[in-house]
């Protein structure tokens, strides 16, 4: 135990005094998530204002043809302006970006409206630039309401109620609370804190062994009258600090940057007090031992620190799969799912930022599981440490 | 004491150590002279309990390398070849740390790390950060860390390389005071002549083996070389590479 605490203590101190490396494990990880997230939170307010807001500027052919349609768009806040000469000019300026959409009313227009034929028009837009779609959508709504407007003065016409256009009414009520709707955004901050904690230890574990190795301090270091068992704990023991200062940090960042983003905006309100910033750490903590063992796992097969960076920086990544795959899928919190590290840490995460009540089985299942899983870990490791092929 | 007994040791297809056996007794200095990849540095690496030999056994001070290797390593300081030091420590610090692995206590480390340090004068520097150290001041830092816990046998491979010619003047002198307090000094070289200047007894090993276990005056004898590079050269051709 004695040994232990001073293996410990010398990485702590040693990692503490390597200024570089250790601002750009406990900077660069914590500090780049709540910006990358503000950054995204901010690009989607700026476009969700966009939407209703703006006016927005319509490059319609012909429209001499339907000065009606013309007046109802410009009440509907689209202003039509000239465009290009004909449709085929229309899809080559769409297709090169010139414009995002066109409104094309044929000539004939008019003259089908009278006739109670159904009047052509045509609508050029890109369905793949998903930006020019929020536009071409709204072109589209417009022109439904109008379809709606015309239809209705036509069976006023005959006397028929229009309301017999409209057999039916859906009346949409979403159950989603503020701090629901922000837990799919925020559901992003699991992953940063995952990376968060990883980066942080990311050094020490390489250290542990091609670090040590590399620089020929790992041969005296054996040669020494202590177990390789109680070298390598020590050294888990302060990539696990490490993990966990990184973690903290990058929480407070969160937690802080958390108010500076006008999130009401966005109709989401999360729940992510003090309380919370503690309970998260609380339970990504048994995750930091998972990590450690894993990155230490994987650097001691290694040959040199290099080596070691490349693949830890796949090692980065693999934690954080599960929680993308659930985020795509967006799968509710199963008691299966509580037995895998990262993922189970993350749906907890989500349920306390959306204010849900927390499953207590579910909570005592990942806590076990992944403590039990970070212990195999380590076990492996202190195995591989006493391999020979350890001195490469 | 160091007593090793036909020790064997392979690397995949290479067969590294082929059956080496020599005794290095306390309270003086024995030279492990071979060429590059004679074994060498494979025989030390198994007496300092890194690597376990495929057949045969040593042991130190009657501590079995391999069945009882932590006791062993109790009983040594060693200096692996191009043994590294820790950057971002000062060269006290780098001591005290593989004092307190020895399972010195914390008065102890002070009073054997000031010790070591005026031993082998490292005062100057002692305060620094290892980083940038010259060659002569690490091989003194990694050879002080070696011997803070007072071990009673001593491996050395090849401390002297890289270092001039002051720096192996000293080193000498530290090497010599050790045999002087009753110590079992082992070490490796491939420079006859440092050998010969300072050993008591040399165990010439190539191919794996060992050709010649004798003193310096004996080996002239048994070679019939008055010089002593051609009476090396010659005992290296006294074993064949199978």
């Amino acid at each position: 135990m004695r040994t232990l605490l001073t293996v410990f203590l010398k990485e702590v101190l040693d990692n503490f005094r390597d200024r570089r490396t250790l601002g750009s494990a406990l900077l660069m990880g914590p500090i780049f998530g709540p910006v990358l997230f503000a950054f995204v939170i901010n690009l989607s307010i700026e476009r969700s204002l966009d939407d209703a807001e703006t006016t927005l500027e319509l490059p319609v052919i012909g429209q001499e043809y339907a000065p009606n349609l013309v007046a109802f768009l410009y009440s509907q806040n689209i202003d039509a302006i000239d465009g290009p000469a004909d449709t085929a000019a229309a899809m080559d300026a769409v297709k090169t970006g010139e414009h995002d959409v066109v409104l094309v009313i044929p000539e004939a227009f008019g003259e089908q409206l009278a006739g109670m034929v159904p009047a052509r028009i045509e609508l050029v837009s890109d369905q793949a630039n998903s930006d020019a779609d929020r536009d071409a959508r709204r072109v589209r709504n417009s022109l439904y309401a109008y379809n709606q407007t015309l239809a209705g003065t036509r069976v006023v016409a005959r006397g028929i109620n229009p309301r017999a256009l409209q057999p039916l009414i859906v009346d949409e009520i979403d159950v989603s609370t503020p701090s629901g709707r922000s837990a799919m955004l925020l559901g992003m901050m699991s992953y940063f804190f995952v990376f968060a904690a990883l980066m942080g230890g990311m050094y020490l574990a390489i250290d542990t062994t091609a670090g040590e190795r590399e620089r020929g301090s790992l041969e005296p270091l054996l040669s020494l009258p202590v177990t390789r068992d109680q070298l390598i704990f020590g050294k888990i023991a302060a990539t696990c600090l490490f993990m966990t200062l990184s973690l903290m940090l990058s929480l407070t960042a969160f937690y802080f940057s958390l108010n500076f983003m006008p999130l009401e905006q966005l109709g989401m309100t999360p729940n992510f007090g003090p309380g919370v910033v503690l309970a998260a750490l609380a339970i990504f903590l048994p995750f930091i031992l998972v990590g450690a063992a894993l990155m230490t796992l994987v650097a001691s097969f290694t040959k040199s620190y290099r080596e070691a960076q490349t693949w830890l920086s796949v090692v980065l990544i693999a934690p954080t799969m599960p929680i993308l795959i659930v985020s795509i899928l967006t799968l509710r919190p199963r008691t299966e799912f509580m037995f895998i590290p990262s993922l189970s840490q993350h749906l907890l995460l989500v349920d306390m930022v959306k204010n849900e009540p927390i499953n207590g089985l579910h909570v005592a299942i990942s806590v076990i599981s992944t403590l039990v899983i970070g212990i195999v870990l380590t076990w492996v490791c202190a195995r591989l440490y006493r391999r020979e092929g350890l001195l490469g | 004491m160091i007593t090793v007994r036909d020790i064997h040791k392979s690397f995949g297809k290479v067969h590294a150590v082929r059956g080496v056996s020599f005794n290095a007794p306390d309270g003086k200095i024995t030279g492990l002279l071979g060429p590059n990849g004679a074994g060498k540095s494979t025989t030390l690496r198994v007496l300092y309990t890194v690597l376990k030999p495929d057949g045969g056994s040593a042991d130190i001070d009657g501590a079995d390398v391999v069945t009882d290797s932590l006791a062993a390593r109790e009983k040594i300081g060693a200096l692996p070849h191009g043994a590294g030091l820790y950057p971002h420590l000062t060269a006290r610090e780098n001591i005290a740390y593989f004092a307190r692995l020895c399972g010195l206590d914390k008065a102890e480390v002070d009073d054997r790390v000031d010790q070591i340090v005026k031993l082998l004068e490292i005062g100057e520097f002692a305060e620094r950060r290892t980083k940038g150290f010259s060659q002569g001041q690490r091989t003194k830092v990694s050879l002080a860390r070696a011997l803070v816990h007072n071990p009673q046998n001593i491996l050395l491979d090849e401390p002297s390389n890289g270092l001039d010619v002051m720096a192996t003047r000293s080193l000498r002198e530290i090497i010599l005071k050790l045999k002087d307090d009753g110590r079992c000094v082992l070490f490796s070289s491939h420079v006859m002549q440092e050998v010969a200047a300072l050993c008591d007894d040399i165990c010439i090993i190539a191919h794996g083996r060992v050709a010649i276990d004798d003193s310096i005056d004996g080996i002239r004898e048994r070679t019939g070389c008055d010089d002593i590079e051609d009476a090396f050269v010659k005992a290296i051709h006294m074993v064949g590479p199978e």
